[in-house]
């Protein structure tokens, strides 16, 4: 359900047709690259850019993020339960590093 | 050019550079959002409705603000909202962020936490699938802006 560095979080089970709310933690400076660190250097921009939500195999929500959105960024959106699979965030930072979290949404 | 005048030259840029730090402490001044819009729309009109946005009134920090985005449409596969957008014109980069819905999406609805660089009128702004774009617009206080000591750098 969440790694280190991520959490989700989806209902524990939904019926057909319903609709749920998906909430997503990640942990994440969102270095906006205007501070400077203690010896007066500058911090370069860091920030996630984008994200990615999966259900099953259908693509259901994306955000384009900046230093508009704050350290830990937290999204929550709303998808529609068809039947059990997996939901799945995949996210990419403007150093490159990628990251990943996923929660399976049980449908009955 | 003689070598004193350059000297001289330099001197007054390196004071005007000077002084433009001194400024980047405080509040940025609202940015034209037009460029941003025109990128987005190509042109075509923008009608007020449709998009509301939940803010706190007075945000005492504006590091971490939440921020509820919600665009009236009926999602279904003939009229949905493409993407929604949403713009700071006080940040030193307006474009905050950019959202948008897949198929199973039953409502066009997000919530996240924003900062935000001083008082400001925050803009969103709906592409909707038949080309239409609507937008929204809240005033929010913000008593202490997010850092952005080297925003004029």
């Amino acid at each position: 359900m969440s790694s280190g560095l991520a959490r989700l979080r989806v209902p524990e089970s939904a019926q057909p047709g319903e609709i749920v709310e998906v909430r997503l933690l990640i942990q994440h400076d969102m270095e906006t690259g205007f501070r400077r660190d203690m010896q007066g250097r500058a911090v370069p921009m860091n920030v996630i850019t984008e994200v990615r939500a999966r259900y099953g195999d259908q693509d259901v929500f994306r955000a384009e993020l900046g230093s508009g959105i704050s350290a830990n960024p937290y999204l929550a959106f709303s998808i529609r339960a068809v039947k059990t699979g997996e939901i799945r965030v995949e996210w990419i930072d403007t150093a490159g590093v990628r990251g990943s979290v996923s929660a399976v949404l049980n449908v009955t | 050019m003689k070598r004193r005048s350059l000297l001289k030259a330099g001197a007054i840029l390196l004071g005007t550079a000077n002084i433009r730090h001194v400024h980047a402490q405080n509040f940025l001044p609202p940015q034209d959002l037009k460029p941003f819009i025109e990128a987005l729309t190509r042109g075509a009109p923008v009608r007020a409705g449709r998009v509301t946005m939940e803010m706190p009134a007075i945000a005492e920090n504006g590091n971490s603000i939440p921020f509820l985005l919600r665009v009236a449409s009926p999602m279904t596969p003939a009229d949905h909202v493409k993407s929604v957008h949403i713009f700071a014109p006080r940040n030193p980069r307006p474009q905050v962020a950019a959202f948008q819905f897949g198929p199973h999406a039953p409502r066009a609805e997000v919530a996240t936490r924003v900062r935000l660089a001083g008082s400001q009128k925050v803009l969103a702004i709906a592409a909707m699938s038949d080309g239409s774009f609507w937008s929204g617009e809240l005033n929010i206080v913000v008593t202490a802006a997010a850092c952005l000591d080297e925003a004029l750098g």
